[in-house]
């Protein structure tokens, strides 16, 4: 089905089914633990044997020797994989360093060898007993060095600068002016579930149960990788314990494995120690963002500028933190410019709403200050600087934008005009009180989709697409879909996801996975739709599907009687036809925050969390809400704790574990809000919904920091905002 | 660098010396295995079988008779041996939560013990608690209340609500606990609180907090 034009009237707008806040279908596997994550399939293959993975101690240079004899005696190991013996491997397409270095060493901790042995313990100690010899060599590791070498960089969808009007002269020439330079740091996914999988060949065919975001990306990879076809592996990935970006990719575990089981000659299974998944995998890389905003005395934006640095391994690519600046704000002279220094740390990549998310950390701050320079509200002066165009290419209209109507609602709800404009004016007991906000940003992608759909003879509708659910609810949004297009409750929909056997979906990534999917499942649906009518001899034109029957005219005949002879079965696609290029489609959104920070020691503690989000049909409220309460949770974290600490003399993550590294906990987080204002777009998809589970994070972040200035008066624009940050300028103690 | 490192290994390899006189030719087969034991290998060393130790205790009411590695941690015990693949590894270190499960009546991160120091010892899994067809009231209220999205650490959640109720019931105190004579209280904070051990990534903890204030509100 291709969408070129609105989306007019259709089923899904009856929201018998979609659109209510239904309990995840999948729910009580989870619960129970019985839903099946990759390292725990015991029952697909016989006789797993155990890989364990040896990372490199040395972030550049090359293996100068590999002393295997002490691990090949050990006991039970049954192999072991080098690149020495592994044979010519090639590199995924997503891939920027390679999965198994050696001899050459790209980053610290990529997998050097993984050890087969017949148990986890086995195969973990014999990796101990492997000396390497290591020729190390310079490398580039902080960012702030190389800063004045970065050079221009874009990606295949955005340049690496943008440019309107006269930046430079509006900037000198403007009345009040803001220049300031935030930092963001590296970032890890860290989420619960390791990246694992179990390899198993049968001949020259490779099964695959792993962890996976986007099933058809990593097939191709997987086949690059090994130099096989692709239509030799069948990957499959139907529960994953979180991904957050860092599993979009195929990664160490997944190729590691299926050469462990080639060497090996059984089925191995693999799952990356948590010590070594900082290093070896990807991260959201640091920034360095340089913001300038000049505005009139009445608080209209007259030139917007945003320069950002980031680094990656060489082909790498840049954090593209500019993209928001290019549309969120007016301005007649803008500028925008990504650049992108070579560095030696691990491999940089997409972490949740990348771009936007370290973009908002900065770009948010800024508008907080210079609202203050103007004295003006900060919710008033983003009012004021608000466009129904695409600021860059004024001929693009949005296709929705109401992140006017998100800034009032969340005022209005959190009791924004009860907040002291001056900074320090609050006091609760031993706690500085302060009110931050931020606007919420994040680009709608939608990506070709495909399903299909069977119904049998019991009227039980069953879709299967390669679609992931990483926690976001794709089960139970596409399980509402198909029950309200075909008319069937919920519990008669069967959902399987993530199997390469099944038509290529958008898959999970860029919040483009909810809208894309459900509306490939939707296209699907229509086909199926169209055999039942021509089985049941009625006019598809008028004929309405609901409470397990189909109607037309005076006659009423039960859907499951359409494949009472043989089960019916459709496919198709939803391919977006330009709509998405002629209009801009966006996510908006509106943040507040409420901090408490210890007036002795500094302390922050978030005390109220709303967040109000304008992104089309919210499919499930439930499971939406729940995406952004995650969201918010993890902008909390990027506000106040996560950071990965950089060695510039080694080039690696030093905090390389969970205790090391600091995500939020539930003590850290208070209850949260959310609201969703009515919107549905007809432009987006015949679904008319869009992402949520990446604006709940921009500008979050910002939020809080805003609302600890409010708080203390000390403005911080390194993040994470940590106490030692806060202490020097802290109040006197009262 | 490399003197620490040896000294570990001359320590490991006298360990597997000492269990191997203790069980003589046992292989690392597990009971309680569905698949089949490993068959040895051509390419293992022969004489190299991995040394065990047997173990009993009751799993989720069932007794249950182990022939383990002495490494292996009770959660690789459960996950690896008995094929309970509801208790999770998400660190193997004690810092995420995930693998919690309830020993002796006391929750326990199974991945820092190991599975023979529990003889005699009566472990409840996640897969004890309830089913999907029986879920038991905190299964059911983490479902109502949408305390989870990807579902890993979903299990240690769990265990963790239930240990901490019967915590907070038998009067033992938490860190925000105020007056350490009283009984407990069971709001928000101390709920938080005790929970802090159990990492959620995917950030539920609004939803997961509401989910056990509701079972414990029909507790009380």
């Amino acid at each position: 089905m291709k969408f070129d034009t609105p989306a007019a009237t259709n089923p899904i707008d009856r929201l018998k089914i979609v659109g209510q806040p239904l309990d995840r279908i999948e729910g009580p596997l989870k619960t129970t633990g019985t839903a099946p994550y990759a390292y725990e399939r015991h029952d697909v293959v016989p006789n797993q044997a155990y890989g364990h993975v040896l990372g490199s101690a040395i972030a550049k240079g090359r293996i100068a020797s590999m002393d295997l004899a002490a691990a090949k005696a050990a006991p039970g190991v049954l192999a072991i994989v080098t690149a020495e013996n592994a044979g010519k491997l090639g590199k995924g397409e997503y891939n920027t360093a390679k999965l198994l270095g050696g001899p050459e060493i790209e980053h610290y901790h990529q997998a050097v060898a993984l050890v087969v042995a017949e148990t986890f313990e086995q195969a973990r100690h014999a990796a101990e007993l492997i000396k390497v010899q290591y020729a190390p060599a310079k490398g580039a590791y902080d960012l702030a060095a190389p800063r004045d070498k970065a050079k221009p960089a874009g990606t295949d969808d955005e340049p690496a600068d943008s440019a309107v009007g006269a930046f430079d002269g509006a900037f000198a020439a403007a009345a009040v002016t803001l220049d300031a330079t935030y930092t963001t740091p590296d970032q890890a996914h860290a989420m619960m579930e390791p990246h694992a999988s179990i390899a198993a060949w049968d001949g020259d065919k490779l099964s695959l149960w792993t962890s996976n975001q986007m099933i058809a990306w990593s097939v191709g990879d997987m086949a690059k990788t090994l130099g096989i076809s692709k239509d030799k592996i069948h990957l499959m990935s139907p529960y994953i314990g979180g991904g957050f970006g860092g599993k979009l990719w195929v990664r160490a575990d997944a190729v590691m494995a299926a050469l462990g089981a080639r060497a090996a000659k059984r089925p191995v299974k693999v799952a990356l120690q948590r010590p070594l998944m900082f290093n070896n995998t990807t991260h959201r890389p640091a920034t360095i963002q340089r913001l300038r905003l000049g505005a009139t005395k009445d608080g209209t934006i007259t030139a917007i500028g945003h320069d950002s640095w980031s680094g990656d391994l060489p082909d790498g690519k840049p954090e593209t933190a500019v993209m928001q600046t290019r549309l969120l704000y007016a301005g007649a002279n803008r500028l925008t410019r990504l650049r992108l220094a070579v560095l030696d740390l691990p491999e940089g990549n997409s972490m949740r709403a990348p771009g936007e998310a370290p973009g908002m950390m900065a770009l948010e701050i800024a508008m907080d200050e210079m609202a203050e320079k103007l004295g003006l509200d900060p919710i008033e002066f983003r009012i004021r600087n608000d466009t129904q165009v695409d600021p860059e290419k004024p001929e693009r209209s949005f296709s929705q934008r109401q992140l006017t109507e998100c800034l009032k609602t969340g005022a209005e709800r959190f009791g924004w005009s009860a907040r002291k404009a001056q900074p320090k004016q609050a006091r609760d007991g031993r706690w500085l009180v302060g009110r931050g906000m931020a606007a919420a940003y994040r680009g709608s992608p939608v990506i070709k989709s495909g399903a299909r759909v069977r119904l049998d003879a019991k009227g039980t509708v069953t879709v299967e697409t390669d679609m992931t659910d990483i926690g976001t609810g794709s089960y139970t949004i596409i399980a509402q879909t198909a029950a309200e297009m075909m008319g069937v409750p919920l519990d008669k929909v069967v959902v399987k996801l993530g199997d390469s056997a099944f038509p290529v979906s958008a898959g999970s990534g860029g919040q483009f996975g909810a809208n894309s999917a459900t509306a490939g499942v939707y296209a699907a649906c229509v086909k199926l739709r169209e055999a039942v009518t021509g089985k049941l001899g009625l006019n598809a034109a008028n004929a309405q599907f609901a409470d397990g029957q189909v109607r037309s005219g005076e006659r009423s005949i039960a859907l499951a009687d359409a494949a009472k002879d043989a089960e019916l079965v459709a496919e198709d696609s939803i391919e977006f036809g330009g709509l998405d290029k002629k209009h801009q489609l966006s996510t908006f959104g509106a943040h507040f925050v409420e901090v408490g920070v210890d007036a002795a020691t500094a302390e922050v503690r978030i005390r109220r969390m709303l967040a109000v989000c304008a992104a089309g049909r919210i499919l499930n409220p439930k499971s939406a809400r729940s995406q952004v309460i995650g969201a918010m949770t993890m902008g909390a974290g990027a506000a106040l704790i996560e950071e990965l600490a950089v060695d510039t003399r080694h080039g690696f993550f030093v905090n390389h574990d969970l205790v090391g590294y600091e995500v939020p906990v539930h003590a850290d987080i208070p209850h949260q809000e959310v609201i969703f204002l009515d919107e549905t777009d007809p432009l987006s998809s015949p679904m008319k919904a869009k992402g949520v589970g990446e604006l709940g994070i921009c500008g979050v972040a910002a939020a809080v920091a805003n609302a600890i200035y409010n708080a203390t008066g000390v403005r911080v624009r390194d993040y994470p905002i940590t106490l030692d940050k806060l202490l020097e300028k802290m109040p006197d103690v009262g | 660098m490399a003197t620490p490192r040896e000294n570990d290994v001359k320590r490991r390899t006298l360990m597997a010396a000492t269990v191997a006189t203790a069980a003589v030719g046992a292989v690392a087969a597990r009971a309680g295995a569905q698949t089949t034991p490993p068959a040895a290998s051509p390419s293992s060393p022969a004489g190299a079988a991995a040394p065990t130790l047997k173990v009993s205790f009751t799993v989720n009411g069932k007794p249950r008779d182990l022939d383990l590695d002495p490494r292996t941690t009770l959660l690789d015990a459960l996950r690896e041996g008995l094929h309970l693949g509801g208790t999770k590894k998400g660190c193997d270190h004690g810092q995420c939560g995930a693998c919690t499960v309830i020993l002796d009546g006391r929750r326990i991160n199974s991945c820092l013990t190991l599975a023979v120091m529990h003889q005699g010892g009566e472990i409840t899994t996640i897969e004890g608690l309830g089913t999907p067809e029986k879920l038991h009231p905190m299964q059911a209220a983490f479902v109502k209340h949408d305390g989870y999205q990807c579902g890993y650490c979903t299990p240690g959640q769990i265990c963790s609500a239930v240990a901490v109720l019967e915590e907070i019931e038998a009067g033992i105190p938490s860190h925000v606990t105020a007056d350490l004579n009283a009984k407990p209280a069971l709001d928000d904070a101390e709920l938080r609180e005790r929970m802090s051990g159990n990492i959620c990534r995917c950030g539920a903890y609004s939803n997961i907090v509401e989910a056990i204030g509701e079972v414990a509100g029909r507790k009380a």
